[in-house]
């Protein structure tokens, strides 16, 4: 229980169009993460299928039911929001039952439905204190736990860990995994922050101006990028990109820099129109130092050095571009150090300059 | 239900008995509040005549200004017969003059609490604060003691001076709550530049506070004007502010009441504060707030 | 106030061995620049105030005259019918007044967040009163409820000749009139005030309470009204101040009249004061008057102190 068809929905307010034509199927039992910059459109889409909005066209089916027209009551859902929105004069325990006691639902089961989502959040000590008195991350498990006992199949949060600070917000990133383990609901979760989103996902929606970019397993959406944008929205530090265009040349493939920079791209057929403009992603695990020039190397001074404890970033003067290198921990390479460049063909991922997205060689 | 339609795209709209009775209840509400400003206006186009033996509610039949002119320029108070234009002019010459002292002395007073430490000053301003809500009977018998061994009561200073007194406590918490509200990195920058005090609230504060003025302005003007019970006590017979002066027009007992000229002349004097409060909407609603909520 | 001593020492860890001489020069203007708002406070608040304090203690008649008379002014007061008339006069204005421009308040601005069209001009309409002076608002309901021409004599002449609405000439009913006349002034100011608090209700709640399938008059109920609380006590303090100040609105409206049926203390107070000539009498009218605003505002200031000290933590 608990699938979600979006089909072609359009949402605006007024003559600002949020987005059109938008399409996405969830499995039951899925973690789909709508993940994304402000204003892309992804709470929209959420609000859209809780039903707090109303859309201009299209179909929202959950669990093999129109809802389209469906009150958020009655769409089998429940919601955790950012700013908690706990009911401040309730104490928890109130928070939890106040929906089931509106609802009607007898004493005992309401008591029963708590109890379990107190237990299973570890809030019962909390039980009798108000909002005001806990701390974030508390807030934040009571207005989960107050979706809990709503026992639903579909779970939405919306940005629900963007308002801690970053340790809790590690701690509650695993609580969440755990509940999805142990529930097995449809989780669709909202967040700008990748990390959440490549932790928790099986799926990954990256969107970007009301469209999704790529909906893909995290390992794709950092290993193949659809385009440029997924490229340049995925991985601290971002993807190295160096401009050129790709040749062939006995036999094997060239990228050829802008600025000079070749790189041996071994002989993989052609992923592009020979001279086309495209650019090259490379992440910066992906760039290997080497101990002496020659062959498929390029050479580069360290302008600044990061270290990031387990790892260290150098930054990397080459000609017309810095890029990032991703370096052991242990590294003593110093700024102004001069250097020798490898750049993994295997990893590297051709975009096509104009369009930005992913060009994938063909047999030509 | 006829059919069943397949839910797409937005919800078809639905007449809903809930709505039609938010509107109907606003509805009637805005009546009731409007009702008194209307039988006012229409009575002040009015002849007398058609006051006594028509609707108080009705369009006037015969429409007329002649109650205007009469209110403005010579209706009776019972010592003279020269129209409410005195008590205009009077209100004007106390405002004016009010409305500023006080706004001045306001922002230093609150620059001050807001910036410095000065000993005692946190505990006088809530004093001062407590002072703003007692009725002003309890100050005033001493005070007008005061103005006459010092010869000015009865004087447009002395008015004056008394609108700035009691204006204090509402200014100086309005700006303090401003200032509070910046950031005090502001402060010390200029203090680390070496701007001493005058200079930081000329060029670094003042500059800044436009929109408290403003609110401040708007408070003191609407407040000033309507003052009925400082300037009946302290202006003196020669100063009295228009709400005075209206009241006496409407409560002198010589002759039979001219209705419609007691309403416009009640217009007149309601005039400048509605103005105020239409052209400054939000900005009336923000003093409001900063005045009331904060208190 | 406390809070203040507790930031000294973390600023004296912070700048050490110049913060004295720095504040010493810093202070020398601020100081002088307070003299005014100091004068004014030490005359014009405490001074006077403890003055007619101590008026009440004497005999004065049309000049004070500093005898002491313990409390004999006190007892003729409460022994003056016009005073007791009064006192009934407030409290039943009071009591009725307060909850009445709360209740209308609270409403006006429930249904005027329901996204209602043309919302800022039925704002309007309801506010537009408060910037009245409440000599306009008591003429302007003088008028209105004139019984002879006002609104009696419309019903009358739209066929109902037995309607009877002439209050504000029946001794009993004229207070009644004044609570009317009141609530149509204040009532948008409480709207305006919680209307303010409705706005600054985060929208995710409202979102919550509809996943939730709580009813809105529900919500607002349990939800809104107990969040609104401290704005609730704030209007109603505003209210109660207003109740004691009343004066301008009956002296326009009513003049205390007929008779004696709608005075009220603050106009005893003057009356005495400067028509009267009964200093003493006024005096004691006043502190009691100054007496009763300090209770009803003791627990407003006790909560907001204790609530600001808790807020800085």
């Amino acid at each position: 229980m608990g699938s979600i068809n979006i089909k072609d929905i359009a949402i605006g307010f007024g003559e600002v169009k949020i987005f059109e034509h938008m399409s996405l199927d969830i499995a039951k039992g899925e973690f789909i993460v709508l993940l994304g910059p402000s204003g892309c459109g992804k709470s929209t889409l959420l609000n859209a299928i809780a039903g707090l909005l109303e859309v201009r066209a299209g179909q929202i089916w959950i669990d093999g039911k129109n809802v389209t027209w469906a009150e958020p009551k009655d769409r089998g859902i429940a919601m955790v929001f950012q700013s908690y929105s706990l009911y401040p004069r309730m104490v928890v325990e109130q928070n939890l039952s106040f929906g089931l006691r509106i609802a009607g639902l007898p004493k005992a089961e309401i008591a029963a439905r708590v109890q379990k989502a107190a237990k299973l959040l570890q809030l019962e000590p909390l039980l009798h204190r108000r909002p005001a008195e806990l701390s974030g991350g508390q807030r934040q498990r009571v207005a989960i736990g107050r979706a809990l006992v709503r026992n639903v199949d579909v779970f939405l949060f919306d940005e629900p860990l963007s308002n801690l600070d970053a340790k809790l917000r590690n701690e509650l990133r695993v609580e969440i995994k755990k509940l999805h383990q142990n529930l097995g609901n449809t989780m669709i979760y909202v967040t700008h922050d990748q990390v959440e989103a490549l932790t928790l996902a099986d799926r990954i929606a990256i969107m970007d101006k009301g469209v999704i970019q790529q909906l893909a397993s995290p390992h794709d959406i950092y290993h193949n990028p659809a385009n440029l944008f997924v490229a340049g929205f995925i991985g601290a530090p971002v993807m190295n990109f160096l401009d050129g265009k790709i040749v062939r040349e006995n036999g094997s493939t060239h990228f050829i820099g802008d600025d000079g920079v070749s790189i041996d791209l071994g002989a993989a057929p052609l992923p592009a129109r020979e001279n086309q403009p495209v650019v090259l992603g490379l992440r910066p695990e992906h760039i290997s130092l080497v101990a002496s020039g020659g062959a498929g190397t390029v050479a580069g001074t360290v302008a600044i050095v990061e270290p990031l404890g387990a790892e260290t970033i150098l930054w990397t003067e080459i000609p017309g571009k810095t890029v990032s290198v991703r370096v052991d921990g242990e590294s003593t390479i110093r700024a102004g150090q001069n250097l020798h460049l490898r750049f993994d063909p295997a990893h590297a991922r051709i975009f096509d300059k104009a369009s930005g997205d992913r060009l994938v060689a063909t047999i030509a | 239900m006829t059919q069943m339609v397949e839910p797409s795209g937005p919800m078809p709209h639905r007449f809903s008995w809930a709505r039609l009775g938010i509107y109907l209840v606003l509805g009637i509400a805005a009546f009731f509040f409007l009702i008194p400003l209307w039988v006012t206006l229409m009575t002040s186009f009015k002849t007398m005549a058609e006051i006594r033996f028509g609707n108080i509610l009705a369009w006037p039949g015969h429409f007329t200004v002649a109650p205007w002119g009469k209110a403005w320029s010579s209706a009776c108070t019972g010592l003279a017969c020269t129209g409410i234009k005195i008590g205009f002019w009077n209100s004007v010459r106390i405002l004016v003059p009010s409305v500023i002292i006080s706004i001045f002395v306001g922002a230093i007073t609150g620059y001050v609490i807001a910036f410095y430490k000065v000993p005692g000053a946190r505990v006088g301003f809530s004093i001062l604060l407590i002072g703003a809500f007692i009725p002003y009977q309890v100050f005033l018998y001493p005070l007008v003691r005061i103005f006459s061994s010092l010869g000015l009561y009865g004087t447009l200073p002395c008015i004056i001076i008394v609108h700035v007194m009691f204006g204090l406590p509402l200014m100086s918490l309005l700006f303090r709550n401003f200032y509070s509200a910046l950031p005090i990195e502001l402060f010390n920058a200029a203090r680390v530049d070496g701007a001493g005090f005058v200079t930081i609230f000329r060029h670094v504060i003042l500059p800044m506070s436009t929109p408290i003025i403003i609110v401040a302005t708007i408070l003191q003007v609407t407040g000033i004007w309507n003052d009925f019970i400082l300037g009946l006590t302290f202006a003196g017979r020669d100063n009295w502010p228009m709400t005075v002066q209206l009241n006496n027009i409407v409560s002198s007992t010589t002759g039979e009441a001219a209705y419609n000229v007691n309403m416009a002349a009640t217009i007149l004097t309601a005039a400048v504060p509605l103005c105020v409060y239409l052209i400054s909407g939000r900005w009336f609603v923000r003093g409001i707030a900063a005045g009331a909520v904060k208190g | 106030m406390s809070d203040s001593i507790l930031q000294q020492p973390q600023q004296g860890v912070e700048r050490p061995g110049s913060r004295w001489r720095a504040r010493l020069r810093t202070q020398w203007p601020a100081a002088i620049a307070l003299l005014p708002a100091a004068l004014i406070l030490l005359v014009v608040y405490i001074g006077t105030m403890v003055w007619t304090l101590r008026l009440s203690f004497t005999s004065s008649k049309m000049l004070p005259v500093m005898d002491f008379v313990g409390w004999n002014q006190y007892f003729r007061l409460f022994n003056t019918e016009r005073f007791i008339i009064s006192i009934d006069n407030i409290w039943v204005f009071g009591v009725l007044f307060i909850p009445g421009a709360l209740v209308c308040g609270f409403m006006l601005a429930v249904f005027i967040d329901q996204r209602v069209r043309a919302e800022g001009l039925l704002r309007t309409i309801f506010l537009y009163p408060y910037a009245l002076s409440f000599i306009v608002t008591g003429l302007v309901w003088q008028w209105f409820l004139n019984p002879t021409l006002g609104l009696q004599k419309v019903i009358h002449d739209l066929g109902f000749p037995h309607f009877q609405f002439d209050w504000i000439v029946q001794p009993t009913r004229v207070v009644y009139t004044l609570v009317i006349a009141g609530i149509w002034q204040a009532s948008g100011l409480v709207m305006a005030i919680l209307l303010a608090g409705l706005r600054g209700i985060d929208a995710e709640l409202w979102k919550a309470t509809k996943i939730d399938a709580i009813p809105a008059w529900r919500v607002y109920f349990s939800i809104i009204l107990p969040m609104l609380s401290p704005m609730i006590a704030t209007a109603s303090v505003l209210l109660a101040v207003s109740v004691a100040k009343l004066y301008d609105l009956v002296v326009a409206m009513t003049n205390g009249g007929p008779g004696l049926s709608s005075e009220v203390p603050a106009k005893f107070v003057m009356d005495n004061f400067f028509e009267r000539s009964n200093v003493g009498l006024g005096s004691a009218a006043a502190s009691v008057l100054l007496v009763s605003v300090i209770v009803i505002l003791s627990p407003w200031i006790y909560s907001q102190y204790f609530r600001r000290q808790g807020g800085r933590k």
